[in-house]
């Protein structure tokens, strides 16, 4: 593509606009925290002198810490039992040759065609009813039924010669062997993926974890942030400023880091 | 499957009818066998897509059905009597009325921007990987987060929008406060927050673009907006339809927007359907409700899913 000088300039200009548009909200957010609440009710948008105590003081008001932490624990849960799942599944479906797999395949592709927002009043009743309120397995265990995984591996299993398989079994080499040391560092590609949306969107969650914690010893940090958007009292802008970037800065380095894997794989997801 | 045939060969007739049967049965050995190692496989999904997907499903169908106690449980068969209360509440009628007018918004302005920052960042220039992780940054921030971050620019004292406005000599406008606005300001939260997702796959889609194509186009004359109308936007066409399905899809499921930003209000003007099913089954505990509520979400869902699969065939164009 060779473009003329005055197209190019054309469309840096374009391209510095809309970027300081997409980033604006993110920057005043920023600059926020970092300010005076007295600036702030006088519309004095750049701070005038950094305020970091903001951060602290978020920190104190709704123990963030603790919510990262449990966050944490569970979008690492749910990433690496989300993975664990798709990747057995799709293997069965993909090399093992039995009765019923593209009836099952296909059952679970339907599933995707069912919003979790209409599963949760009866997950919530299942969850309770085991008393699973309030705890880890509780805020996790709903969420590992993902179809996205099992489909984005079935896609890449696909692309393994069948002949690999057949001489393996040749060799005499066990299912779980060829698995374990032949097929799943093949999809490592695709397992990094993986694991990045599956952290994002574990990280984000927000209904479930809404409903399944009522205090502090599981909450999440997006739950924590809506207590203290909510629930604190809305007067301390730069405060909630502060605990708004806190939440949102491991997601943020996660996307910078693994923009290219995840725009790979969503391509394929897309794609098919 | 090791069975001896160099033996078998030699031998005619009845023998032949033995061996035929010994491989038979060990063909099914070998398929019981396959059976038992592939549901080991599958058995630990099955196992979660039964109890949190299929058994949950078929209990909102059941419990639609029913009145319930405020504890969930199942007390009187009333039939349709949950949906035909459901399309005579101007509430609900009014919210499924807002969640299309809300998918209206938010698709197309979200693909429509998108697809120019996609197109802006694909040209050749310099410093496009600064830009590519500005435009999908908004995909790395929660709906929590992005709801805080707009709450401060919709202020209406502080806000910076108002701010703005005033400067030009407009009056204040109540963001979120005005019954009129407040579902514009919500959509547009969401579109900025969907930026990430749409441009991250329709860059994919332009990056899997083969060059040569551009370069016939340039052999032609053909300028910018004739590339991106006959080459880029038919070859991204299966990205831009999964963005496009995707979109309308998640538009349905908002919630944590609304709970953040509004919750609901001013004059249930912000109320989505997702934001009105949990309301009434968490905060009203009028599960019958709810479930209605969540099975006709499903069925729209569902309509959506079955024309992508028609559509798909019609519009997309594959390379």
């Amino acid at each position: 593509m060779i473009e003329s000088r005055t197209q190019k300039i054309i469309i840096y200009i374009l391209l510095v606009i809309s970027a300081v548009l997409v980033f604006f909200p993110i920057v005043f957010s920023v600059a926020l925290s970092l300010s005076d609440n007295m600036d702030i009710a006088n519309g004095q948008f750049i701070p005038t002198s950094l305020h970091f105590e903001n951060f602290v003081h978020a920190f104190q008001t709704q123990p963030l810490l603790k919510y990262m932490l449990n966050s944490l624990v569970v979008a690492v849960a749910c990433t690496v039992l989300q993975i664990i799942l798709a990747l057995l599944a799709s293997y069965a479906i993909v090399f093992i040759d039995f009765k019923g797999k593209s009836i099952l395949f296909g059952l679970f592709m339907a599933t995707m065609m069912i919003p979790s927002e209409v599963l949760v009043i009866s997950n919530f009743q299942t969850i309770r009813s085991w008393n699973l309120i309030d705890t880890f397995p509780g805020l996790i265990l709903p969420s590992l039924a993902s179809t996205f995984g099992i489909f984005l591996l079935r896609q890449n299993l696909k692309q393994i010669p069948w002949e690999l398989r057949e001489a393996g079994q040749m060799a005499g080499v066990s299912d779980f062997y060829f698995f374990r040391k032949v097929t799943v560092p093949m999809v490592k590609n695709s397992i990094v993926t993986l694991a990045i949306y599956n952290f994002l969107v574990s990280w984000n969650s927000y209904m479930w974890p809404l409903l399944s914690t009522t205090n502090e010893s599981v909450r999440t940090v997006q739950i924590g942030l809506r207590q203290l958007k909510n629930v604190d009292g809305s007067s301390d802008y730069a405060m909630i400023s502060a605990g708004a970037i806190i939440v949102s800065i491991p997601t943020l380095i996660l996307i910078f880091a693994g923009q290219k894997r995840l725009q790979e794989g969503l391509t394929k997801g897309a794609i098919k | 499957m090791s069975v001896n045939l160099a033996q078998g060969e030699q031998l005619p007739g009845i023998r032949e009818a033995s061996l035929f049967k010994a491989l038979k049965k060990e063909e099914k050995k070998q398929a019981r066998k396959n059976w038992c190692s592939g549901m080991l496989y599958v058995l630990p999904s099955i196992a979660l897509f039964a109890i949190f997907v299929i058994y949950p499903f078929i209990r909102t169908i059941i419990q639609s059905f029913f009145l319930s106690d405020n504890r969930g449980f199942l007390t009187l068969f009333v039939g349709l009597q949950n949906y035909i209360d459901l399309f005579q509440d101007p509430v609900y009628l009014q919210s499924l009325w807002q969640t299309i007018i809300y998918t209206l918004i938010t698709v197309p302005l979200t693909i429509i921007i998108a697809l120019f920052l996609a197109v802006l960042a694909s040209s050749n220039v310099k410093g496009a990987g600064i830009f590519n992780t500005i435009f999908s940054s908004t995909m790395g921030i929660s709906v929590a987060a992005g709801s805080v971050f707009w709450n401060f620019l919709f202020h209406p004292t502080v806000g910076l929008l108002n701010k703005i406005i005033n400067a030009f000599g407009g009056s204040n406008v109540g963001w979120l406060t005005d019954p009129k606005i407040a579902l514009v300001s919500v959509s547009l939260v969401s579109v900025w927050m969907n930026i990430g997702f749409s441009y991250l796959v329709l860059m994919g889609g332009m990056k899997n673009i083969d060059k040569s194509y551009y370069e016939s186009v340039e052999i032609v004359g053909g300028g910018f907006f004739y590339r991106l109308r006959k080459v880029t936007i038919p070859l991204i066409s299966p990205s831009l339809f999964f963005v496009f399905v995707t979109s309308i899809i998640g538009a349905f499921q908002s919630f944590g927007v609304i709970d953040m930003l509004t919750q609901g209000g001013p004059m249930n003007g912000t109320n989505l359907l997702v934001y009105g099913l949990y309301e009434e089954a968490f905060v009203n505990y009028q599960y019958g409700s709810a479930t209605a509520q969540g099975v006709v979400l499903f069925l729209i869902i569902f309509v959506i899913s079955m024309l992508q699969t028609k559509l798909t065939e019609r519009w997309v164009t594959y390379q």
